[in-house]
């Protein structure tokens, strides 16, 4: 093996999981350890304006493109054969997705913008917060650069390729970061900088993500709380 | 039937001055902090005007509080669970800061620093948001104070609906009252039911609303959700705040910070027992005008032993009980009638109640304005202000708020008359449904107010809630982290101790 392989087997093979591993115990850690700094961060109310267009597109958007990586890397091919060939899935997702990460991408461009060119909002932010929408944007970008690459093999084998490798990455087999030696750099940048932000995740605002899924039992709670004082057992 | 406690609040505006002390108080104990500079849990606004936020009892803009739907059933104005769900990336009723005020400090500094000028140097104010100079601060947290500003502005105040525009013109001359506002510690509270995180709740011991710092995530629903908009953001530290009810004073007996200094003595505190089955009913009947009413009848007779035997079997204690027979709130609210819940048509059910002012009607009768009869001025000829409180304290029901300012009319001329020597004319009792013993009671805790009458507030059962042995040595004096239970020491992050420096006791002799 020379370095450059090494250096491939070390990028998508391990540092992926050093990743995750970050995610799951970091969030865990805040999440028992400083309660207190879990939170969106919301700056609406500094400046309501820009943020009600950009901070809607920008959050839609990314959630179809979330749900439909999660959806359409993960899923196993016995519950989607039947439905798509290889060809038809990677056309959904492109068309899919491409529209989503377009409609996030102009939201996030507009909250950069209010970000940095509002002397409210920049004076409230914190480096990571400035660090955060960059990235996410440029993985947007990258992203979206993958749709007209895609277009030029529409035979499905390529996404096919790509899926092995994310479900070869959650089920822990090894030597699935072989496989991306045969894709673009794009893609390859693609994923290495979405496990980035995997790790940077749990020490920046990102972790109300956790908290956006949290908020679903608020469906099926009932609308008062009332909570008592009294201890219920205790010797 | 389920019953609870709880302790209420009631501001005897007639006797505010509108001196701000409560305000400033509670300022400096719980809101001077980073990101709460704009935030007064208690400010008192000057009425009419729109008020602090901005215009905040429009609801048509704000969307705050409930609505009844056709089939009976209540929701969040802002929307149901999933609409309140989709507005979480961006609230669209969410007022901005500027809504408030935009914080300021002043250079005071350039006072100091400035060279020797031909004129005297001034200290500009300065944006505590965005840390730049300020060409003019544009609002304030009391803009309208003492009716200033234009009336034309003012005169958007929402309370002026039913009043013909042509008659509220003469109210610039002739009305003015202050109003005290902080939270409300709802029965049916608006916040708790927005929350996506459900971090906001009520206390089932005494009803206080308080926002759980630890679990609120910044969704922001309950600063709109709230009709009062006594919940606010905290933009630096990204978490909901609100008034508190100083509960750690009120569970060892202590009134508010804002009752405490209140230097009209117009604030009282008390238990009041209602029947917690009842409230989604009463919140929901249909027609505004009675969920003053409907609200009134949640509230039980402390001295009825079958209310008694009941709260005891749901866990009321018995000092509660007995504060809840002493309660001036009780007396207020329901056995004299003279206060009344602040909008109550916001379906919340508030429990901050208010004695109208007397003050603008007397003024006007004593400047020969409006009749008078049986040396009575007769409230109902005074349409405009009657109006007006009714739209503010009873959802535009004007009954209830001419017999309580009747019975505080009556309780004056009966004391004046006795003062100055004269037999007190007895239709002052009958025209009002009163008698010789509650009009001197009212007298004692509307004029005389001794602190003992207006604070009767039961102490926290703390021994229900924790396990006092355990706490002993527990906190306090600790290494680092040590009130969270890890030991700082054999942590991951510990150090070793090193060694330490001892600072020798010298003895010294007598002389």
């Amino acid at each position: 093996m020379n370095a450059a392989t090494h250096l491939q087997l070390f990028l998508f093979g391990i540092y992926p999981y050093i990743c995750l591993s970050v995610l799951l115990l970091g969030s865990l850690i805040r999440f028992d350890r400083e309660p207190y700094t879990w939170k969106s961060d919301s700056s609406q109310m500094l400046r309501a304006g820009q943020l009600k267009f950009g901070s809607n597109l920008f959050h839609y958007g990314i959630l179809v493109v979330v749900i439909g990586h999660f959806l359409g890397f993960l899923t196993p091919h016995w519950a989607i054969d039947w439905a798509l060939d290889p060809a038809q899935h990677q056309l959904l997702a492109m068309v899919g997705g491409g529209t989503a990460g377009v409609v996030a991408i102009i939201g996030l461009s507009i909250l950069i913008y209010r970000r940095l060119a509002d002397p409210r909002i920049r004076r409230n932010s914190r480096k990571w917060d400035i660090a955060v929408v960059i990235m996410l944007w440029l993985q947007l970008l990258l992203g979206l650069i993958t749709v007209p690459l895609s277009a030029q093999h529409m035979d499905g084998a390529k996404f096919e390729l790509l899926t092995a490798y994310v479900k070869g990455i959650v089920t822990f087999q090894s030597g699935v970061a072989a496989l991306l030696l045969q894709v673009s750099w794009v893609y390859r940048l693609h994923i290495l900088l979405g496990f980035t932000i995997f790790l940077i995740s749990p020490f920046t605002r990102m972790v109300h993500i956790w908290s956006g899924a949290g908020a679903l039992a608020y469906l099926f709670r009932p609308y008062q709380l009332v909570r008592t004082r009294k201890r219920t057992v205790r010797t | 039937m389920k019953i609870r406690a709880q302790i209420a609040m009631v501001l005897n505006l007639d006797k505010c001055i509108g001196c701000h002390t409560c305000s400033v108080t509670c300022k400096n104990v719980w809101t001077s902090r980073k990101g709460m500079e704009y935030a007064w849990f208690n400010n008192v606004e000057t009425k009419p005007g729109v008020g602090y936020p901005k215009d905040w009892e429009n609801q048509e803009r704000w969307h705050g509080g409930w609505v009844r739907k056709p089939n009976g059933r209540l929701q969040p104005k802002q929307g149901g669970r999933l609409a309140v769900l989709a507005k979480i990336f961006a609230n669209p009723h969410l007022p901005d800061i500027d809504d408030y005020y935009e914080p300021f400090t002043f250079d005071y500094e350039n006072l100091q620093t400035a060279p020797e000028l031909p004129t005297a140097p001034v200290a500009r104010p300065i944006s505590l948001v965005s840390g730049r100079t300020m060409d003019k601060v544009e609002w304030g947290p009391n803009w309208e104070e003492i009716l200033g500003g234009e009336f034309d502005k003012r005169s958007a105040d929402y309370n002026f609906e039913a009043v013909q525009k042509d008659i509220y013109g003469q109210f610039e001359n002739t009305f003015m009252m202050y109003l005290p506002r902080l939270c409300e510690h709802c029965l049916n509270p608006a916040c708790v039911a927005s929350c996506p995180s459900g971090s906001i709740y009520k206390r089932e011991e005494d009803g206080i609303v308080l926002i759980d710092q630890d679990k609120c995530r910044g969704w922001r629903m309950c600063v709109s959700g709230c009709p009062y908009k006594k919940i606010y953001y905290n933009w630096t530290s990204g978490k909901a705040e609100k008034c508190t009810f100083c509960y750690p004073r009120i569970e060892a007996g202590m009134p508010t910070v804002c009752s405490e200094t209140c230097v009209g003595r117009i604030r009282y505190l008390g238990v009041l027992l209602y029947d917690a089955d009842g409230i989604e009913q009463a919140a929901a009947v249909e027609n505004p005008h009675d969920l003053y009413q409907s609200q009134l009848d949640l509230f039980l007779d402390p001295n009825d032993p079958q209310v008694q035997r009941q709260a005891l079997a749901d866990g009321v204690p018995e000092a509660w009980l007995e504060a809840a027979k002493q309660s001036p709130v009780y007396k207020m609210a329901v056995e004299w009638k003279i206060a009344f819940p602040l909008h109550p048509e916001y379906r919340t059910l508030p429990m901050v109640w208010y004695v109208p002012p007397l003050s603008p009607i007397q003024s006007h009768a004593n400047a020969g304005a409006i009749e008078s009869k049986g040396g009575l001025p007769d409230v109902e000829s005074l349409r405009i202000p009657v109006r007006y409180l009714a739209n503010l304290l009873t959802a535009g029901n004007e009954v209830p708020v001419t017999r309580a300012l009747k019975r505080m009319l009556a309780m004056r001329a009966w004391f004046r008359a006795l003062q100055l020597g004269d037999e007190p004319d007895p239709s002052l009792l009958k025209d009002n449904e009163l008698d010789v013993t509650t009009i001197e009671a009212m007298h004692r805790y509307l004029a005389i107010a001794n602190y003992e009458d207006r604070f009767v507030i039961p102490t926290a059962h703390r021994e229900e809630a924790e396990n006092a042995y355990a706490l002993r040595g527990g906190c306090g004096f600790s290494f680092g982290n040590g009130c969270d239970g890890v030991d700082t020491q054999s942590s991951l992050f510990g150090g070793r101790m090193g060694r330490r420096k001892i600072i020798p006791i010298r003895l010294l002799d007598d002389h």
